[in-house]
């Protein structure tokens, strides 16, 4: 019985923060084992961060991503899963999936285990249609298509940099929401993948999520959060309006919906609230300036688009709070180390 | 001589009748709970209060004589956030066949509680059977005739567009419109949809249109929104129109249903989602509501293909104006929301046959995407009628010209509003 080959084996790597253990590793077994993972140890360096055998990985902790980046390493945040971006910035594949330390395996409504990987390839594989609402949604899926009045102009798509699943069981919601419904469970399998249309900006997720990182991967910073910073639990958020922006910006796509992962552990909402609580107030100042934002004709790469993006951070954001500031240097930090350690290969 | 009544069984008698004033039976002794609960059942007085009470008092004879009769617990229907009178509604059904009995009786449970406009495909010769038990006005060529004068305008209400005389002619607040070749869908548990109160409970909730949550409809049981969804943004804005959904036969265009002759939409999405701002979408008139005080005159018969036929892939003009809603709505910042729910849509018509007709208006309907996608509104243009006549103007300037069908577009959609207010001032 020949087994198809795991699709994007040598392409794809699993990048995953931890600060505590991989145990949930062993659920993923079955659909994680050919992949290599890149462990970004958070926390304290001298701990032993066990990783179940048979898993190909290479695992980076503190020590190693200062003495990688050197000075520039400041843009890494230190007790934040923030830190996984590290991850991205040194990974040499084509394709990211990026999954939380506390995410299982769901099962979709027929009792069957969700292969989260599988689905987030297919999305990545094919084409987003950001120009045009389907009504059906994700018209390249088995049983769906364009619906009539749909541009037949429109029907080839963009390519799609960013695959964004969700999670059933603990909700992702905010602290306050938290604090208001603490029994709510997402219980809703909604059997759907959409693409979120041009110009619209939405909340990134970082617990289930994959992407192209020769598309769009230099845009996947996750700012400074955690230790010594104002703000936490917005990482994913900053990324994903910046991603959204420079999507929106290069004809590149973004995906939502499937795949579902089983989120099981729900975090302390008043210790949210504390990481959360400038944000809360910040982001109403941060929406409207990346509703507003626009990237010059110019900016032809992602690189390009984020530099821009990181002045104009700096300069309207930084307003709100030198918070603002600090992080568009590193911003911009960010992009010289990702450089660095991928510089443009040499055209043949 | 017959034994007089027991002091017990007096006491019981008392309680069966007396049980409003009962707000608990945990003193009551095992054996009399069990010949109260009998004799409850026996009256026919057992309702769910009571039945709570009983199970209240944790008696195990009690629980398990409950299990052995099988009696259940209500479902508590999921009732709208709004409570709305079923005179606020109006379900508007243009008839393209003449007989709709099956297609009334198949709705009837949904369709009953309210006030139906059934319209008649002018084109359509024969009689109309329509079953009795429904409140409702039926409107016919002859009507049309008194309200539009056919020989100078060019408005027409042939085929799928008779039901904008149905519109034209409604005082609701909430007009629902489902095609005459739709029944009521299953969901996935196997249960019939009650696609008007989906509908209804779409128009009733807010709408998100500035930013997408990744968990769909916030306001729905059971979710909300996600974390980094900005708070000033949770209330939401009001919705204008919702765009429901269709099993078995899609609404494909004849291209990809004859490319695909066997493709049936099997995938029930258990979601409903607002289309965001500036984002276009393709409006299908097979099962849609909208807020008729609120967008009422954009949904509007304008343009037309030289050779609109009586298939749905035949036609484009609920595209056209599904385009001009999606604009007001975005300008007047109503909210437009599309999935849930799903009617079963029969199968009709053969697609091969259908491409074998003129396509010109197909492509014509390429060319005005970007002019829909790009059209911007005055800040003078506050209700829908004004957003109708701007968008005439502009569509008989940039497309007009470069095409007759636009500019009779253009005009329908002016003589549309005169129509609208002229019917209302009567």
């Amino acid at each position: 019985m020949a087994a198809a080959a795991p699709p994007l084996k040598d392409e794809l790597d699993i990048v995953i923060p931890t600060i505590r253990n991989l145990d949930f590793l062993e659920m993923w077994r079955p659909f994680f084992q050919p992949y290599h993972l890149i462990i970004v140890q958070d926390g304290d360096p001298s701990k032993t961060i066990k990783v179940p055998d048979g898993f190909d990985y290479e695992l980076y902790n503190r020590n190693d991503i200062n003495r990688i980046l050197g000075p520039k390493a400041s843009c890494i945040s230190f007790k934040d899963s923030a830190c996984r971006c590290f991850g991205y910035m040194v990974s040499k594949k084509k394709y990211i999936f990026t999954i939380d330390d506390d995410c299982f395996v769901a099962k979709d409504p027929s009792g069957k285990q969700i292969n989260a990987l599988e689905q987030h390839i297919k999305n990545l594989l094919c084409p987003s249609t950001p120009l045009f609402f389907n009504t059906l949604y994700e018209p390249f899926r088995d049983g769906s298509d364009f619906v009539r009045g749909y541009p037949f102009s429109l029907r080839e798509g963009v390519p799609t940099a960013v695959s964004h699943g969700l999670w059933l069981n603990i909700p992702d919601y905010d602290a306050p929401t938290q604090l208001v419904k603490p029994l709510e469970r997402n219980t809703k399998y909604v059997d759907a993948v959409l693409t979120i249309p041009k110009g619209t900006l939405f909340p990134m997720c970082g617990m289930n999520l994959a992407f192209d990182r020769d598309l769009i991967g230099p845009a996947m910073y996750f700012g400074l959060m955690g230790d010594g910073q104002p703000i936490g639990r917005y990482d994913d958020m900053w990324a994903g309006w910046c991603t959204k922006v420079i999507c929106d910006h290069l004809g590149l796509g973004v995906k939502t919906g499937l795949p579902y992962i089983w989120h099981s552990k729900a975090s302390n909402p008043f210790v949210n609230l504390k990481k959360e609580y400038n944000g809360i107030f910040w982001q109403e100042e941060i929406i409207p300036f990346f509703q507003a934002a626009t990237l010059s004709k110019d900016s032809t790469t992602v690189q390009k688009c984020y530099i821009e993006l990181s002045k104009q951070v700096k300069e309207k954001l930084g307003k709100v709070d030198p918070y603002f500031v600090k992080l568009a240097d590193a911003m911009e930090t960010w992009i010289q180390a990702w450089d660095e350690l991928n510089p443009p290969t040499k055209a043949k | 001589m017959r034994n007089p009544p027991t002091l017990l069984s007096l006491a019981i008698d008392s309680a069966v009748i007396n049980f409003c004033r009962i707000s608990d039976l945990s003193f009551v002794p095992e054996h009399i709970l069990l010949e109260l609960f009998v004799r409850t059942l026996k009256a026919g007085k057992l309702n769910e209060k009571i039945l709570k009470l009983f199970i209240a008092t944790g008696k195990e004879e009690i629980l398990s004589v409950i299990e052995s009769l099988n009696i259940q617990h209500i479902l508590v229907p999921v009732l709208p956030t709004l409570i709305i009178k079923d005179d606020e509604v109006d379900i508007v059904i243009g008839a393209l066949q003449s007989d709709l009995t099956s297609f009334m009786e198949a709705w009837r449970p949904m369709f009953s509680r309210f006030h139906l406009i059934i319209v008649k495909d002018p084109d359509l010769k024969e009689e109309l059977k329509v079953p009795g038990g429904f409140n409702l006005n039926l409107y016919t060529k002859s009507d049309m005739d008194k309200v539009v004068d056919s020989s100078s305008s060019t408005i027409s209400f042939s085929g799928y567009s008779c039901r904008y005389f149905g519109y034209l002619m409604s005082r609701k607040k909430y007009i629902i419109s489902i095609d005459d070749d739709c029944i009521p869908a299953k969901d996935s548990k196997g249960e019939l949809i009650d696609a008007v109160a989906q509908h209804i409970t779409n128009l009733t909730t807010p709408a998100t249109p500035f930013f997408f949550n990744t968990l769909y409809d916030p306001f729905s049981e059971g979710t909300d929104f996600v974390r980094g969804y900005p708070f000033s943004l949770r209330s939401g804005v009001e919705c204008g129109l919702s765009c429901g959904l269709w099993l078995n036969l899609a609404d494909y265009d004849a291209p990809t249903q004859a490319l695909k002759p066997s493709a049936r939409n099997s995938r029930y999405v258990d979601a409903v989602l607002t289309v965001p701002a500036r984002t276009m979408l393709p409006l299908s008139g097979i099962n849609i509501a909208f807020n008729n005080e609120l967008v009422g005159p954009t949904l509007l018969p304008a343009f037309r293909l030289a050779k609109e036929g009586k298939f749905r892939w035949e036609t484009v003009e609920d595209i056209w104006t599904g385009m001009c809603a999606k604009v007001v709505c975005d300008h007047l910042r109503l909210g437009v929301k599309s999935g849930l729910p799903y009617v079963w849509r029969q199968e009709r018509g053969n697609a091969v046959e259908s491409l074998k007709k003129e396509w010109e208006g197909v492509q014509l309907m390429e060319e005005v995407v970007p002019f829909f996608q790009s059209v911007r509104l005055s800040e003078a243009a506050v209700t829908a009628e004004d957003c109708i006549a701007e968008i005439a103007a502009s569509v008989k300037e940039q497309l007009g010209r470069s095409n007759p069908m636009f500019a009779r577009a253009a005009e329908n959609m002016v003589e549309w509003i005169k129509l609208w207010k002229q019917v209302r001032s009567l």
